[in-house]
């Protein structure tokens, strides 16, 4: 039995030590008048784990050990939610990322009032106060204030200005909007322009967390490739292969990724700097999960169950893919969620130190960008809630990392 | 288990119809000693070291011997998980033709996969935790294309039902079983591609009394169930000599003797052989007063650095001059034709055996 098991049914582990017990002796007996061979031995061990558990595969315990995790599952839910905030930017953001308006720089954030009261009552009316400027004429410097008179009504599920989704599905349908197109709203205050920071945070979603999600699959395809070739052949194949990355993770990384970015010349468009930037990222990114690949075949090589599968007839790929695969995929995507946050703050640092994504790319690091002012930032201290959106997801994928590492192994 | 009826059938030495399954010939398995980052060649470990015996149809064979003195790798040598460095093992197959296993390829090697099939020790190791029993068993027969999902759904149950075990547990995982079972499912899954040959690798050495009696109880009937022939590599001699019918003892790579069970038991022929069986425990406290027990002084050989002559000299209380120089040959001897054993003076000594059943009473 094991010891699984016994930790599952605490209170039946002594009862079905007994049983084991009696049983065995039972059957040896059996053994000595059967004379079909037949031996009949009753299952203490399953009897006692009972059917459910018993046929229950990797995934199955995996699910039921990650659920225990509370921390794991709140970093689950927050990563979902990010990247469902990435996949429908264009309907979560009220306005596209380029709608400027030159009456509202540095216009701080509104608030939605859900209440709105006029001389014929009270009714329920979300709506923003719009902002009264005025410009001090000493020092420039513009101040707002709220009007009560000046009420912007907001329309959930309203059509607010078109867009074309993922660049090809046009829409225009949006969660809310100011009910009328090219009045102003912004629930996270503007920029130097007067855009509108939540929109911009939202599409900057998008990128932020694919770009992690598009390095770090780049980064497994090397890292699984390389460091399995290293792993099963060994010898000098190996030998070598560890050396480069040994090489490759000598390399200071802040300094690698900004002398690649920079090389990437001015003219390139920003969809192929985007991808650039992921292969710059995966270039280092790839090394740690070969390690862990290789560490895993050697360690799998040996174990009697893959001799087993040799011994069945197995080809080669289909001993790797059958039979060692499974055994450490779970591992492997454990350490590629732990991954993608190191993606994501890679992009955000090269980006707020205007290597990485350039405008009109909208990203976290690029909107953070802005922040670089100390005097923006003391004017306006809002253009730093980019980095609280890069902190939670960053900690999200982390806490979710963590769990599906200890759910990894439910046999451990 | 001594109600068992342990008689096995005729031993085959010196019968003529008797055929062999397996002839061993001057097997050689060395390991390189690598070292620094060029991986030099430093030396190699001999750990089985021209070796050679026949397997005959329908026997059971047992290698014995201690820790690291090469009966596993032997064992992994036939199944061919290692390719031996050296020597020949010639397979008969079920036409009567001859096969050389050493020097085959991988894809050479696969349609005898099937008839030579190994039993491991560790019965958690052995079965991949993330497959349920059908999977385990099954493999064998859908990677050779013997069979057709339906139809390996029925074979694996009456495996499961031949072992022992309720054919309902086809969809269960390894982790709902306890150590005795999973070794049935290791039996079961060795036996679903009907082999002729069966490599058991400390099959039981892993299980407790108990259920290493029900499962080398099991091995017996699936024997005269299937007409299988077992190479059954144990260092438990009480096991041994209630399984087998033949036993080969192997000492630092080499096989130091080989012979029937009642021979290698009874009159020992080589004084390591002597040595081995007076370390078996006696159960009876009576029979403990009597005869004296033979103690090994020094240890075990370093097989990446053997003693030169016989390799058991620097351990031997016969050891004389000629040991120390020369290296003894695997002899037949006069008397006992189909005993055979590595040592200078096999006629002149007269070492001590054990009495029929008292290694196996312990069992």
């Amino acid at each position: 039995m094991s010891d699984k098991s016994e930790k599952k049914t605490p209170l039946a582990a002594d009862p079905a030590a007994v049983t084991e017990e009696t049983s065995g002796a039972r059957a040896e007996s059996a053994v000595g008048t059967d004379g079909n061979g037949n031996v009949q031995v009753e299952s203490a061990a399953a009897a006692v784990i009972g059917d459910e558990y018993a046929s229950l595969g990797q995934w199955a315990l995996m699910w039921k050990k990650f659920r225990k995790h509370k921390l794991a599952m709140v970093g689950g839910v927050v990563t979902a939610i990010f990247y469902l905030i990435a996949l429908f930017a264009e309907i979560i953001a009220p306005f596209p990322t380029a709608t400027y308006n030159r009456e509202y720089p540095y216009a701080p954030p509104q608030r939605i009032r859900l209440i709105l009261r006029t001389d014929e009552g009270t009714s329920f009316a979300p709506h923003v106060l719009g902002l009264d400027s005025v410009v001090d004429p000493r020092s420039f410097q513009r101040t707002y204030t709220p009007n009560p008179e000046k009420v912007i009504p907001v329309r959930f599920f309203s059509h607010g200005q078109p867009y074309k989704m993922f660049g090809f599905i046009p829409g225009s349908l949006r969660l809310f909007a100011p009910a009328e197109s090219g009045q102003p709203m912004y629930l996270l205050g503007a920029d130097r322009l007067g855009r509108d920071l939540f929109s911009r945070i939202i599409y900057g979603t998008r990128v932020s967390m694919t770009i992690g999600l598009v390095g770090v699959f780049l980064s497994l395809f090397l890292g699984v490739l390389l460091g399995g070739i290293s792993g099963f052949f060994g010898g000098a194949v190996d030998n070598i292969i560890q050396r480069i990355i040994e090489f490759l993770q000598s390399i200071p990384s802040i300094p690698l990724w900004m002398g690649l970015a920079a090389a990437i010349p001015q003219t390139v468009p920003p969809l192929q700097v985007y991808f650039l930037i992921t292969v710059i990222l995966s270039i280092l990114g790839w090394t740690g999960l070969a390690r862990v690949v290789r560490g895993k075949f050697f360690s799998l090589k040996t174990e009697d169950f893959v001799v087993a599968a040799e011994l069945d007839g197995c080809s080669n790929l289909r001993t790797i893919m059958r039979h060692m695969v499974p055994s450490f995929m779970s591992h492997i995507i454990a350490v590629t969620t732990l991954a993608i946050p190191t993606m994501i703050i890679a992009e955000t640092s090269l980006s707020f130190l205007g290597l990485g994504l350039r405008p009109p790319v909208v990203s976290w690091g690029v909107l953070l960008q802005q922040a670089q002012n100390i005097r923006a930032v003391s004017m306006a201290p809002w253009l730093l809630l980019p980095g609280i959106f890069v902190i939670i997801a960053v900690l999200g994928f982390n806490f979710l990392g963590d769990g599906l590492r200890d759910a990894a192994d439910p046999y451990a | 288990m001594s109600s068992v009826d342990t008689q096995n059938t005729a031993t085959p030495i010196g019968k003529e119809d008797v055929k062999p399954v397996l002839e061993v010939k001057n097997l050689k398995m060395y390991f390189p000693i690598t070292k620094g980052l060029l991986r030099r060649r430093v030396g190699e470990v001999k750990a089985v070291d021209d070796v050679s015996f026949n397997v005959y149809e329908g026997e059971v064979f047992g290698v014995v011997g201690e820790s690291g003195c090469g009966k596993t790798t032997t064992g992994r040598c036939i199944t061919r998980v290692l390719k031996p460095t050296a020597g020949e093992i010639i397979y008969h197959d079920k036409r009567g033709d001859r096969v050389n296993l050493s020097d085959l390829s991988r894809s050479e090697l696969r349609p005898y996969r099937r008839e030579i099939r190994m039993i491991f020790q560790d019965p958690f190791s052995s079965l991949n935790p993330r497959l349920p029993v059908v999977d385990l068993i099954g493999e064998v027969l859908k990677v050779n294309r013997i069979a057709t999902d339906a139809e390996i759904k029925e074979r694996v149950k009456k495996l499961l039902r031949q072992v022992g075990l309720r054919p309902e547990y086809l969809e269960r995982y390894p982790h709902a079983f306890s150590g005795g079972e999973r070794q049935r499912i290791g039996v079961a899954r060795a036996l679903a591609s009907e082999p002729r040959l069966v490599v058991a690798d400390e099959a039981v050495s892993a299980l407790d009394v108990s259920i290493q009696a029900q499962t080398i109880n099991l091995l017996q009937d699936l024997q005269e169930e299937f007409n299988l022939t077992y190479i059954f590599v144990a260092h438990d001699l009480s096991v041994v000599e209630h399984i087998c019918d033949r036993i080969g003892v192997m000492y630092v790579g080499k096989m130091v003797e080989t012979g029937t069970k009642e021979e290698v038991f009874e009159r020992p022929k080589h004084p390591y052989t002597e040595a081995l069986m007076a370390a078996v425990p006696k159960p009876d406290p009576r029979l403990r007063s009597r005869g004296q027990r033979v103690r090994l002084p020094g240890e075990v050989a370093d097989p990446s650095n053997p003693p030169s002559g016989c390799y058991f000299h620097p351990r031997c209380r016969y050891a004389q001059e000629i040991c120390r120089t020369k290296a003894p040959s695997l002899q037949e001897h006069e008397v006992t034709p189909g005993h055979y054993s590595a040592c200078h003076f096999a006629e002149e000594l007269e070492l001590k055996g054990v009495r029929p059943g008292e290694a196996s009473a312990s069992a």
